[in-house]
């Protein structure tokens, strides 16, 4: 298909050069193609617009022709004409109709394909604030600029701490708000290795347009790493979630399959789970931060409403962790490695101690 | 009396109008007529295009190079939500209804005023004090929200968001006036003999206007309140720190301004219906099409608030069928279109200035409305979602669109507000370096957009200035244009050649009176006719106007049918 698509823009479309041959992308309308479905965008964007320049050159074209033939001159009225045919009206009503169905039918399926995010794709936080961005990457490292790996699909997971922002990287041809009080996830499945701008699309005070900084896409994990440790991590984040849940939730909730209070938590991370209602949701971002901060709204099957909200007890990153801390156990992930689930232990013995196990990924603080 | 002379009373200039029918500063800040209230109108709602252009002109000016410092950033935040909102709220949404089509609508009718003349007053009034309060917003700590006031960002300013949004509701009210008082007297006070489908078109489109600005306005009313409650008291409706939804407030304030782009689009619309016709001399192709595409697009305006949420997170389903709603859109505008170039099939055109205008618009509108269709696509639209190519689109659809045809409505009523003739020449230059100024500034904002520059930027990256450049050019040359329209209009207002009652051989019952009108609009019965029959229309010499054959030929005159009330 892809290749189809290109010989399409190629050759017919000679406006619009296919993106191999120019890495830096169609020279007159669009930035740099560097991901998956970007060629896709502009097949799309290429399409409506020779349709559009058609029709638009039919118009234009008809009337200057008309208002020169039939321009008024002495002695020559209007000639007479029929005031209306219906065959004809319905026939630019409908025709035209065709078209449109297509573009939408292309623009959504397009659309749907940016929205299918595979389930080995790297999760990213995104913290935005005004006026800058936070990346937090799998192994716990930050860093203000964006850095991806060349052909790794990769999950952004946005919250905001303060007013909307929104994630644009022109070259991916993706956008996505974030909102605050809520996550917005956007998938990118970066294609050329090279420096992007990124930016914050959605007006957000007085600093908008510094909130400006660059995507990289590395060709490998350790050039990306030489980037990333802008702040380098003590800890994995899911194991200082396992410290917040033994603090926090441990008595209620098992984590070996065993239902005390609540249900048991060790294997729900993306799972469906039932609701008393009868309804499902899925066990994600979302609902584990709802879960947290208004645990009334969703009551799981065969359990009472006992749990209180952690609103103001658990912040921003304490759930970012916590959730960490689930697909961690959902992969499969001993909890007796972070040597602190069994049973209680001392909060200030385990935030001044270093890791027990060390864990594949995570590095030891300097 | 000689016929002739009955003639030159009914259809000349008249000495004696609706203009110096009283005198002094009270017998136009307390008038009930429809015509004085439209005049006002229309010199309310030009001041505030001059303000919010000057302001657009700065932005510009700053826009010149990539990090200019012309302005602070918390100032360009000012100049662009100050822009935004007072061309909205204080000009566009009031400008063709309130001042051409109050003028206008009852002399189309043949009725004496509208049905609530003193509601009429009022809405003006609500007019003055809105934008009011939007200047007081200016003058005390400004406003940065952008003319949209998206929480929570609105919520944490410390500018004067309570005031301007006060103003907004304020101005909300004053366009709910406008459109019951349109949408009572169009019902009611029709000439006897006209049936709905005998009415000019500019009336079915301000109908259909009337409808979105009774049902939807008052949800950017309640909206509004809301906002200015939690502002104020901290109730929690949209910012999530008092547990509200900022996307909640986007869904409410959508719901209104989108059907609100219409209510600026759909009586520009119906203004190019009248201009192609009178200046073809032909009859409108596909009359009953064009009123309903009218309607439908009014009502199909309900449907698509959502595709302005489509990178804000809302569920994918939704954002599909709010997309599908979108394109729908796009039939009813193309009928227009293809109907108004069949009317130019065989008439007898000419060039005058509110025809260039009408054409512009033709070209304008083509342009806004098809590079909708990028905007409307799911996958095109995330990339080019808040960027200049959004501001370029609607840009092109609200200046090249309502603009533009207001323009050419005044070009063409301005003989019968004043009596006066404006010169064509000049008139026609000033919509040449508006339409050419119009183009040069926004086309290559289609560019930028599309490159991936995004919306409400104080600085920008050094790629784009040279775009930026072609647009600030062109943003100078459309101001010329329009302040050379508006001294051509002026000048000819106080001195231009005095003309009669139909110069421009139109149809339509307001060209059936004296130019400028009596105070009563019709000192006679007027003849009930097809609003776009030309074929009846003699030009009488002596007289130096259009009438209609019945009124050269006494014989062929109808009986008089009593006029309402």
């Amino acid at each position: 298909m892809m290749n189809f698509v290109n010989l399409l823009i190629a050759q017919q479309i000679p406006m619009f050069p296919d993106a191999e041959k120019h890495p830096e992308g169609a020279p007159f309308w669009f930035p740099p193609r560097a991901a998956a479905f970007a060629g896709d965008v502009d097949f799309l964007y290429s399409a409506i617009f020779w349709i559009c320049t058609v029709f638009f050159i039919g118009i234009v074209g008809a009337m200057c022709y008309l208002c020169v033939k039939y321009r008024r001159r002495p002695g020559v009225g209007p000639q007479p004409s029929p005031s209306h045919n219906t065959v004809l009206e319905l026939a630019w009503s409908i025709l035209p109709s065709i078209l449109l169905v297509w573009m939408f039918w292309e623009g959504a399926r397009g659309y749907y394909e940016t929205q299918q995010i595979p389930d080995d794709a790297e999760k990213i936080v995104v913290t935005a604030s005004q006026f800058s961005w936070e990346f937090t990457y799998p192994d716990g490292d930050k860093s203000t600029e964006l850095h991806l790996v060349e052909g790794r699909p990769v999950r952004l997971v946005m919250e905001s701490r303060d007013v909307l922002h929104s994630m644009y990287v022109a070259a991916f041809r993706q956008k996505k708000d974030i909102v605050p009080g809520r996550y917005t996830d956007l998938y990118f499945l970066p294609t050329r290795v090279g420096k992007y701008r990124l930016a914050c699309a959605e007006y957000c005070g007085e600093g908008h347009s510094r909130m400006r900084t660059l995507c990289q896409v590395h060709p490998d994990d350790q050039t990306r790493k030489d980037k990333t440790i802008w702040i380098k991590a003590k800890y994995m984040p899911w194991k200082n979630g396992a410290r917040t849940f033994n603090m926090n939730c441990a008595g209620c909730h098992g984590i070996k399959d065993d239902t005390k209070t609540g249900p048991p938590l060790n294997q729900k991370w993306g799972e469906m789970e039932t609701l008393t209602d009868g309804t499902q949701v899925k066990v994600d971002e979302t609902y584990v931060r709802e879960s947290l901060l208004t645990p009334d709204a969703k009551i799981v099957a065969n359990f009472s409403n006992q749990m209180l909200s952690f609103k103001g007890k658990l912040n921003d990153q304490d759930i970012l962790e916590l959730i960490a801390f689930l697909e961690y156990l959902k992969s499969g992930g001993d909890p007796a490695a972070a040597g602190e689930v069994e049973g209680y232990v001392d909060p200030a013995a385990v935030g001044s101690g270093e890791a027990t196990t060390p864990v594949a990924g995570a590095e030891p603080a300097k | 009396m000689s016929t002739a002379e009955i003639r030159q009373k009914m259809f000349g200039h008249a000495d004696k109008n609706y203009l110096n029918h009283s005198k002094g500063f009270a017998s136009w800040a307390l008038t009930l007529d429809h015509k004085r209230i439209g005049i006002m109108y229309l010199i309310g709602v030009t001041s505030a295009l001059l303000l919010a252009g000057v302001f657009a002109l700065v932005l510009r000016t700053h826009l010149w190079v990539s990090d200019s410092g012309m302005l602070s950033d918390a100032m360009y935040n000012q100049m662009f939500t100050l822009h935004g909102a007072i061309m909205v709220f204080a000009f566009i949404i009031p400008s063709i209804p309130a001042a051409l089509g109050n003028f206008v609508l009852p002399m189309m009718l043949g009725a004496k005023d509208v049905a609530f003349p003193r509601l009429n007053l009022a809405s003006f009034y609500l007019w003055v004090c809105g934008t009011g309060f939007l200047l007081v917003a200016l003058a005390t700590s400004g406003l940065d929200t952008g003319w949209t006031f998206y929480t929570p960002y609105s919520i944490r300013t410390q500018t004067s968001v309570v005031y301007a949004t006060f103003g907004a509701f304020v101005l909300g009210f004053s366009s709910i006036f406008t459109g019951i008082n349109f949408l009572v007297t169009v019902n009611t006070m029709r000439h006897p003999q006209m049936g709905w489908f005998r009415m000019p078109l500019f009336l079915w489109s301000l109908y259909a206007t009337a409808i979105i600005q009774i049902l939807a306005t008052p949800v950017l009313g309640i909206t509004l309140l809301l906002l200015i409650m939690e502002k104020l008291i901290g109730v929690g409706i949209f910012d999530p720190a008092l547990g509200g939804d900022p996307v909640l407030f986007q869904h409410f304030f959508w719901f209104y301004s989108h059907p609100a782009v219409y209510v600026m689009i759909l009586p520009a619309m119906g203004i190019i219906s009248e201009l192609i016709a009178v200046y073809s001399q032909k009859k409108i192709f596909g009359y009953t099409f064009i009123a309903f595409s009218s309607v439908a697009i009014a009502l199909l305006g309900f449907l698509v608030w959502g595709h302005h949420l489509f990178t804000s997170g809302q569920s994918h389903v939704v954002t599909l069928i709010f997309s599908a709603i979108t394109f729908s859109v796009a039939i009813p505008s193309a009928v227009k279109v293809f109907n108004w170039l069949a009317t130019l099939y065989k008439g007898s055109i000419l060039l005058c200035t509110p025809m260039c205008y009408a054409l512009s618009f033709i070209f304008l509108f083509g342009i806004g409305g098809l590079t909708g269709l990028f905007l409307g696509a799911l996958s095109t639209d995330i990339h080019l979602h808040d960027t200049y190519f959004v501001v370029a689109h609607f840009h092109f659809v609200m200046v090249g669109g309502t603009l533009t045809a207001m323009l050419g409505g005044v070009f063409h009523w301005w003989p019968k507000m004043f009596g006066r003739m404006y010169n064509d020449l000049l008139g026609r230059v000033g919509c040449f370096l508006v339409f050419s100024g119009f183009n040069l500034t926004f086309f290559p904002q289609f560019v930028m957009g599309a490159r991936g520059m995004p919306r409400r930027y104080a600085s920008y990256d050094p790629e784009f200035v040279i775009f930026h450049q072609w647009s600030t050019v062109g943003a100078f040359v459309l101001g010329a244009g329009i302040v050379l329209s508006v001294v051509v209009l002026v000048y000819a207002a106080l001195y231009g050649r005095k003309v009669t009652g139909n110069p421009f051989s139109g149809a339509s019952l307001e060209w059936q009176t004296s130019s400028p009108p009596s105070f009563h609009n019709f000192d006679h019965p007027v003849v009930m006719h097809d609003p776009y029959d030309f074929g009846d229309m003699v030009y009488d010499e002596t007289l130096d106007s259009w009438v209609h054959r019945e009124f050269i030929e006494p014989d062929r005159r109808p009986e008089p049918v009593p006029a309402h009330h």
